[in-house]
């Protein structure tokens, strides 16, 4: 796996002279307004990715980190969602400042998305492809046949057999995971140089799962895209992720290196979600999970959000709200996150014993 | 790992220097689901009803029409059989603000006491319609299998007629055209024709919802435990999946105020001595010209009756449907 | 969707066959002396009476009456009206003039009804909105007769821009406002289900992914939103051609139409059995086609539907 990736090879030439990260989300703010009060769903909520990087946003649902990556996309529902605050740069160029028709010439050329749920997501009465097709005859004035052309060989890419075929066939002719490799064959057609998954492999069953993710990596480091790869799954990160960024509440609370992370998770939450994965050599004992429930985002917690499920909640975590603390190349949002960091015990010595796969060294 | 709700492992190497807190149940949560108790679907609508201000104009004509229907005499003094034939045709005067019909009866009088007969008529059809649509379209949709597919056949029947033809036809073979006729059979008819030519599109709705709601897993788990066809039907079932029956009922009694309307207009519904705002359309029709106001007046009354319960339909349907928050 | 054709032809039949013996029988069981208007104000002679018994075979039960006449029927003998009119004769003019108007309907009611759901469905909530939801109320609540009175009055009486009554072959321009009255209560429900439509496929996944394609908005709109919006509006307005043919009697009557409505209401009213049965029948024959037709249509548009 190329850690060596975070140092930015300069493959890509558009906007060349910039020498920042490839996407940058910097202090976003993001709310809902709906008729039960303003909901704060992002709160200051900053990350990067660079070229041939893969960045692992993780969290439970409505923790915010789909919401984030439609405000990149652009595709937010406004309303009830709004920017309130923070910027987005891809390339060095703030996104949220573009003309709309700036904007949506980035949207699959620059950054493209691949959805969790390829059926409902790919257009039913369309055949895919027109759908893949369609990018290269609106977006860059190929013909008909040109554009076919294309799709046939992006079916190709993704290890679709009998393309030509294939390439005539509507979305519900395909199974799950064939369908998740039209999805992302699409996300690929304009060469992007961010690609946005969001839970790509959720609505799939286990065995295609790591098929889709392999896929991914693999197109990932050939084209030296920038991923951003969002799940709740921790299994999917491990393998495949060279940074994570865990969310809650709308906002990072912690983020490392992958393996770092996974070694020596130093902020309660994380611990907690390593904690529930189930383990083979902890078997016959209860699965441990976190107490509660992801707290309401009309009424967020006061001080740190996840004092109310912490199991080493303080009067200060119930007053103060922690800074995004650094510990030299990582960061955590607790209180203790010193001592977290300072403790002897590793967390994959007891926690991942010899599920080697999670470690990706 | 005793205690699955603490990070166990994390206690043992932090105890010193943290003591740990009882942990956090959701007793002690901050107020932060304190304001979202769970709202129903009924519930749910209600709140969205009371802010429609379409909701309140729909409920203010409701209830003046039934007013109207039930004590006419709250609404005018008039007899509308009294009659003055030197005023046949007569624009408004005091005391007669709609002025006379043909007969140089008062016109207000007669709207007003029309309201009666077409409520009556569109209220029994709508819970005739409603009651034996919801109930072929709940055993249609249960079942499936033949039952199903011969409902549904019988439905088509009824459904292969056009609306108003089939009607006329039905009212012609029931009801002597030529004879006046007792009141009482005539009405019963009118509202049997409503309700035989309409009751297939109620069961087609209910049975599609009933049909979605079947797949739901409330209803596998009562019949895993072994609950009765009927009991699952009523019990279970009929609660969930009748919204939209109920939506198309409410419009349903604004839409046969209107059909009652129209079938008297065509002289194969109700007939004098009733009074209904469709005979005295129909009457008026050849006097347009020369004296609008016995058209107008029962149009303007029957109209507004028919949009006071299609309002309150489409209200409530904006309300539940949740495609459409 | 060979298959799928097939299913749906043969459900007609039995649907078909139902609704026209229900016609049969309900026609041949209205009240009063089914010959009585046909010999002027006299009784009529016994052997006329017998003359028409063995011609609609009256002595035989009612099963086997009904299919010697849909025998007929299938033949195209469909019999003579009272008047001594060949019944297709009738058919054959008044026919081509209720098509005409259901088809202006049904264009008026297409253009107006999806252009005013579209842009409603679109921006809900706002003015536009507002008022179309208001004035689409209002039309459903007013009965066609209504609705025809009063444009007719306007129009025709008042303004004097149409004649109040169409020629006895109109033209298409004849029966515009005709049109209009006949559509007028199904364009506010095209409206209302345009929009709801819309609106609901306007958060569609597949509109999310079309907009994250970098497309136009109008592309987004005109081709993935729209296709799937309109698939059951565009099947429901062919449904409605079908309604129309039996549905347009009042307002033929209103505009004095020499369609086939008024022919079906004088022959109802003046009992003549052996007229309304062979006209319902075509009627409600064109009707279940045009359902059949509009099935078809929507598996076509709907490419889920084939595999059914």
């Amino acid at each position: 796996m190329s850690h060596a990736a975070t140092q930015a090879a300069p493959k890509k030439s558009a906007g060349a002279d910039y020498d920042g990260h490839l996407l940058e989300v910097d202090d976003l703010h993001v709310e809902f307004r709906t008729r039960d009060g303003v909901a704060k769903v992002i709160n200051g909520v900053s990350y990067h990715v660079d070229h041939g990087e893969t960045l692992a946003v993780l969290g439970e649902s409505g923790s915010g980190k789909s919401v984030t990556a439609q405000t990149i996309m652009g595709i937010l529902d406004t309303p009830p969602g709004f920017v309130t605050g923070g910027e987005i740069r891809f390339k060095g160029v703030d996104m949220l400042k573009q003309s709309k028709e700036a904007r949506r010439k980035i949207r699959a050329a620059g950054i493209a998305m691949v959805f969790q749920d390829a059926l409902s997501a790919l257009n039913p009465v369309f055949t895919v492809g027109f759908q893949i097709g369609e990018l290269f005859r609106k977006r860059l004035g190929m013909s008909r046949k040109e554009a076919r052309q294309r799709a046939i060989e992006l079916l190709d890419l993704v290890k679709i057999p009998n393309p030509k075929e294939r390439v005539r066939q509507y979305p519900h002719e395909f199974s799950g995971g064939m369908r998740q490799r039209v999805m992302i064959a699409m996300s690929l057609a304009l060469d992007p140089d961010v690609l946005i998954a969001d839970e790509p492999t959720t609505a799939l069953d286990v065995t295609v799962q790591a098929q889709i993710m392999d896929l991914l990596k693999e197109i990932q480091q050939e084209r030296d895209m920038g991923l951003i790869l969002i799940t709740h799954d921790l299994g999917v990160v491990a393998d495949v992720a060279d940074r994570i960024a865990v969310m809650y509440a709308g906002r990072i609370v912690e983020e490392a290196d992958c393996a770092t992370c996974y070694r020596k998770p130093c902020h309660p939450y994380t611990i907690g979600l390593l904690n529930s994965i189930p383990r083979m050599d902890l078997k016959g004992q209860e699965l441990a999970t976190i107490k509660g429930l992801p707290p309401s985002l009309l009424h967020i917690p006061t001080g740190c959000t996840f004092h109310p499920r912490c199991p080493m909640a303080q009067e200060i975590c119930r007053t103060t709200e922690p800074p995004l603390l650094d510990l030299g190349g990582r960061w955590s949002r607790c209180h203790f996150a010193e001592d977290l960091k300072n403790r002897d015990q590793e967390q994959s010595a007891i926690y991942l014993g010899d599920q080697k796969g999670l470690i990706s060294e | 790992m005793s205690d699955p709700g603490a990070f166990t492992n994390e206690r043992e190497t932090e105890e010193q220097q943290h003591a740990p807190e009882p942990f956090l149940g959701e007793e002690e949560a901050p107020p932060s689901g304190k304001q979202e108790k769970a709202r129903g679907l009924w519930s749910d609508a209600w709140y969205d009803l009371r802010r429609k201000p379409l909701f309140w104009v729909s409920i203010t004509l409701i209830v003046i029409f039934m007013l109207m229907a039930l004590f006419p005499s709250l609404f005018t003094s008039t007899d509308p059989y009294a009659f003055d034939l030197s005023k046949r045709t007569d624009g408004p005067e005091s005391g007669h603000i709609f002025g006379y019909d043909l007969q140089g009866r008062d016109v207000y009088a007669r709207s007003v006491y029309g309201a009666q007969v077409s409520i009556l008529v569109g209220l029994v059809a709508a819970l005739g319609v409603g009651l034996v649509g919801g109930a072929a379209g709940i055993i249609a949709g249960y079942y499936g299998g033949w039952i199903d597919a011969v409902l549904s056949r019988i439905g088509d029947v009824f459904f292969g007629l056009p609306f108003v033809l089939g009607a006329i036809v039905l009212l012609s073979t029931f009801i002597d055209p030529t004879k006046s006729g007792d009141p009482t059979k005539i009405k019963v008819v009118v509202i049997l024709a409503i309700v035989v030519l309409s009751w297939p599109q109620f069961a087609r709705v209910m049975r599609s919802s009933v049909i979605a709601t079947k797949q739901s897993d409330y209803v596998q788990a009562a019949r895993a435990l072994g609950a009765g066809h009927t009991r699952i039907m009523v019990r279970h079932i009929l609660p969930n999946a009748i919204s939209p029956l109920i939506v198309m009922t409410t419009i349903a009694l604004g839409v046969f105020v209107g059909v009652e309307a129209t079938l008297s207009f065509l002289g194969v519904g109700l007939r004098p001595p009733i009074i209904s705002w469709g005979i005295a359309i129909s009457d008026a029709q050849t006097y347009l010209d020369i004296a609008p106001h016995m058209l107008l007046v029962p149009a303007a009354f029957l109209s507004a009756a028919v949009l006071g319960f299609v309002m309150l339909g489409e209200a409530v349907r904006e309300a539940i449907d949740p495609k459409l928050k | 969707m060979g298959r799928y054709a097939l299913r749906r032809l043969l459900q007609l039949i039995p649907v078909l066959f139902g609704t026209t013996f229900l016609i049969y029988w309900l026609v041949w069981s209205l009240p009063g002396n089914a010959f009585a208007g046909k010999c002027g104000p006299r009784l009529c002679e016994q052997s006329y009476i017998d003359e028409m018994r063995d011609r609609y075979n009256l002595d035989d039960p009612l099963i086997v009456q009904y299919f010697k006449y849909m025998w007929d029927m299938v033949r195209f003998d469909f019999g003579t009206t009272y008047s001594g009119e060949q019944v297709s004769e009738v058919l054959s003019t008044a026919l081509p003039i209720t098509m005409k108007l259901a088809l202006v309907a049904v264009l008026i009611e297409g253009v107006i009804g999806i252009t005013a759901g579209v842009l409603t469905g679109l921006k809900r909530g706002g003015f536009l909105d507002n008022m179309v939801l208001v004035s689409t109320l209002f039309l459903i609540s007013l009965p066609v007769f209504v609705v025809g009175f009063l444009l007719q009055y306007l129009f025709g009486v008042k303004w004097g821009i149409i004649d109040p009554s169409v020629s006895e072959d109109p033209s298409f321009s004849e029966l515009i406002i005709p049109g209009l009255v006949l559509a007028s209560g199904q364009m506010a429900y095209i409206s209302r289900l345009t929009r709801s439509s819309i609106a609901e496929n306007n958060r569609a996944d597949y509109v999310r992914t079309a907009v994250a394609k970098g497309l136009t908005r109008g592309r987004v709109v005109s081709v993935h939103l729209l296709r799937n919006s309109l698939i059951p509006i565009i099947t429901f307005l062919g449904a409605e051609i079908g309604t129309f043919m039996g549905g347009a009697i009042v307002t033929e009557g209103i505009f004095n139409i020499q369609g086939v409505g008024g022919v079906v209401f004088d022959a109802v009213r003046g009992q003549e059995a052996g007229t309304v049965v062979p006209i319902v029948t075509v009627i409600v024959l064109i009707y279940l086609l045009a359902n059949l037709i509009v099935d078809l249509l929507y598996a076509v548009l709907d490419p889920r539907i084939r595999y059914e």
